[in-house]
């Protein structure tokens, strides 16, 4: 009896199970009709012991994977600039967040596509088997990395207390059922880091939130199951493991459009799929595509960002980090997310926090082009410092408007080199992490030292603004932007240069001139007509 | 010279007449809308009834300036100075004691001096103004390309566009408050609606229509 119950129920739990898989990994992943079915490569039924053994797995078949991979800003975290020259990505910029990764890994490189970088002196570790295929290629859904582990996944036996990437209790990762599991990536296998930027669930983007993991067509109309259910590589599209899609140097525009038919698309404009005249031919469709010359796609489209119940960070004051309780770090939680979740508002690491949900994005010119306030760059405390600066004239014929998110921060700079400083927040053995000790000359003085920057012993606090380019969670096309939300007197460009937008100035000197004409007729006739009543008299007769 | 009710008003100006009126109260209710002064209607909406009731004025212009010019009728628009002092010297002095209008509409000429100056100026400068700042306006993506700076032409076009649509609102209160003075507000705009009015004919001029045009003739009130 016992083992046939098990026979029936066996496969019961099997198919339920896989459901629920099914149900929380949401879309179906180009490639699932693969002609290779990873579960049958003996080479991968092993009891693997760490990442990098899987990696030297897959690169025993998939050849040149390994190589182009370590020619991605996935893996190098390093991007020289081909306007500005600048020289940006994670292991060179400071944010107005965690500050820098340098004197932080290895609890930044836990989001490192890669094992073991714990130096961002040195360039990531250059054997084959330092790349993850998995963080992007696990389908099983169980693998993750540690929070502090430079990148490599909880395993058997798992420190209690072990976080995963995404703020998660940690669980033992089983190497083997991950690598035999492996396919396109999937919107977890992006998300599980790109979601959780900046310490939490959608702190930095604004529009990348654990919300598309499953959202719904008001959130996102192409990632919703219920709209075109796409995942991120769908509009990120690669090849040879370099992806579209730079915050550093974006399409601003897109005057390719859909390019011709069969042509390979190399970028993920909204243009690459709806073409330049993206709206219908009729009297209403024409006066939009009229507005492409100046509007990215996004500035209507994306009404506002922090859709979906998870709300993003808005204001980080650093300075006011480092107050204790009785000797004793504490935190107190101002914000109610809409989902009845409080979040942090203080916290004695961090300082204090703002939060926003369904925030209205700003609005700026922008050709693609940022460029940061790295640590060489000489600042102006007495002004916001912009910690990126966003580039783009009307005039340059490739800048559109967009919409972006406005971070206001307040962060350490050296008070006499008039630097932002790299500081070392992280590190719970070391006597100068300021999360741990609390004194921010030293943390400062060992972030310096990590970046290898002068420092000139003594900091200040300086308001910082950074800027984040909104592009996802677009709404359907009926939720987009109304006219009047710019075309209005407190219309939402008011003030941008570079702009003619009818309805916005309705009392300018033309606007006045004009009202004084139709008064000075009103008051002529009024005038006259009440002479004429005064005078008793209609007005001549003929006879 | 006897007074006879007369068709001075043939259908096509009548029609041209009051499709106008109800055209420019489009525009001007709309266009002032878009301006910002009022928000009575949404903004996208406005704009596609702006849109539409321009073209259709302009079509409607190109009719009319087809069917002046066929019919003779322009010579009605073009402006004397002869007798226009006398009106305006009515108009500021003489309406209030009563006196009568100077001017006598007379067969070939329904408009007073003043009025067919008003009318040559709204046709030759304020109209055109409108519409060609308006097509300018609307066609603003062709042009925006091959011009230095966009932006100022488009804040002049649109400027001069707004500054003629008030001049044509103007235009309508004195034009509307005229049609008190006088005959009185219904006997000024009967003509416009049925055609006829009653004004004095040579007895040649007589002869004439009841011989060849006796449809243009009514029984006098």
């Amino acid at each position: 009896m016992r083992p046939m119950r098990l026979l029936i129920l066996g496969p019961m739990l099997a198919a339920v199970m896989a459901c629920a898989a099914a149900a929380q990994q949401g879309p179906e992943i180009p490639g699932s009709n693969s002609t290779a079915d990873h579960t049958k490569f003996e080479i991968l039924k092993q009891d693997f012991k760490s990442g990098p053994e899987v990696t030297k797995a897959c690169i025993s078949c998939h050849t040149e994977a390994d190589d182009q991979m370590m020619h991605s800003i996935h893996f190098n975290w390093d991007f020289d600039h081909p306007e500005t020259g600048q020289q940006l990505g994670k292991r060179n910029v400071i944010n107005a967040f965690c500050g820098s990764v340098a004197g932080n890994e290895p609890r930044c490189t836990s989001c490192h596509a890669g094992y073991g970088w714990e130096d961002m002196n040195q360039p990531p570790p250059q054997q084959s088997t330092a790349v993850d295929c998995l963080v992007c290629h696990d389908r099983s859904g169980q693998y993750t990395k540690t929070a502090t582990g430079a990148g490599h996944p909880p395993l058997d036996p798992v420190k209690p207390g072990t976080k995963t990437i995404t703020g998660a209790e940690a669980w033992p990762v089983d190497l083997a059922k991950a690598a035999q599991s492996v396919g396109m990536p999937g919107r977890d296998n992006c998300g599980n880091c790109h979601f959780y930027g900046g310490g939490g669930d959608n702190v930095k983007h604004g529009d990348l939130s654990s919300a598309l993991y499953n959202p719904s067509r008001d959130v996102d109309v192409h990632m919703s199951a219920d709209g075109e259910n796409f995942t991120c590589s769908t509009c990120h599209v690669s090849d040879k493991h370099q992806w579209d899609g730079s915050r550093y140097a974006a399409h601003a525009s897109d005057d390719k459009g859909t390019g011709k038919p069969g042509a390979r698309r190399d970028v993920s404009t909204c243009q690459s799929c709806h073409g330049n005249e993206p709206h219908e031919a009729n009297l209403k469709g024409i006066k939009l595509n009229d507005h492409t010359d100046v509007l990215a796609c996004q500035t209507c489209h994306i009404p506002e960002f922090a859709r979906g119940g998870v709300a993003t960070k808005t204001v980080w004051d650093w300075s006011t980090a480092g107050r204790l309780k009785d000797g004793k770090p504490y935190h107190e939680d101002g914000f109610v997310q809409s989902d009845g979740k409080h979040l942090h508002t203080y916290l004695s690491t961090k300082g204090d926090f703002d939060w926003g949900e369904n925030v209205t994005p700003i609005y700026a010119w922008f050709d693609g082009q940022v460029e940061y306030t790295t640590g060489e760059k000489t600042i102006d405390p007495t002004k916001v410092v912009e910690v990126n600066k966003v580039k783009g004239d009307r005039a340059d014929g490739r800048s559109r408007i967009w919409p972006f998110k406005r971070m206001e921060g307040r962060q350490a700079y050296d008070k006499n080199l008039l630097h932002l400083v790299y500081t070392h927040v992280w590190g719970p053995t070391t006597d100068t992490a300021f999360w741990t000790n609390f004194d921010w000359g030293k943390a400062i003085e060992a972030g310096m030292k990590a970046a290898g920057q002068n420092y000139s012993g003594e900091y200040d606090f300086v308001d910082t603004h950074m800027y984040w380019p909104i592009t996802h969670m677009v709404a359907p096309a009926d939720q987009a932007l109304d006219c009047e939300s710019c075309h209005a007197t407190d219309g939402r460009m008011v003030g941008l240069a570079g702009v003619f937008m009818p309805g916005t100035d309705p009392n300018g000197w033309v606007g006045m001139l004009g009202k004084l004409i139709v008064l000075a007729a009103l008051a002529g006739v009024a005038l006259h007509g009440m002479i004429r009543l005064l005078g008793g008299k209609k007005g001549g007769h003929h006879g | 010279m006897a007074k006879r009710c007369v068709k001075v008003y043939p259908l096509f100006e009548r029609f041209w007449h009051w499709g106008q009126v109800a055209l420019i109260m489009v525009l001007l209710f709309t266009g002032l809308g878009l301006n910002g002064v009022h928000g009575l209607l949404p903004f996208g909406p406005a704009v596609m009834l702006h849109t539409v009731a321009a073209l259709v004025l302009l079509g409607l212009w190109i009719f009319a300036t087809f069917w002046l010019f066929t019919t003779g009728t322009w010579r009605q628009f073009i402006p004397k100075i002869e007798g226009m002092i006398a009106v305006a010297r009515f108009y500021a002095y003489g309406v209030f004691k009563g006196e009568e209008h100077p001017y006598e509409k007379i067969f070939w000429r329904k408009h007073n001096p003043l009025q067919a100056a008003t009318y040559f100026g709204l046709k030759w400068f304020v109209f055109p103004a409108i519409w060609t700042t308006g097509i300018a306006y609307l066609t603003y993506n062709l042009w925006a390309g091959s011009v230095e700076a966009p932006v100022t032409w488009i804040t002049v076009i649109a400027n001069l566009h707004l500054l003629a649509a008030y001049v044509i609102a103007g235009f309508v209160i004195v034009h509307v408050y005229l049609l008190t003075v006088g005959h009185g507000f219904r006997s000024h705009v009967a003509p416009m609606i049925t055609g006829y009015d009653t004004i004095d004919l040579t007895p040649e001029q007589e002869a004439y229509l009841e011989t060849n045009e006796p449809g243009r003739l009514r029984p006098a009130e």
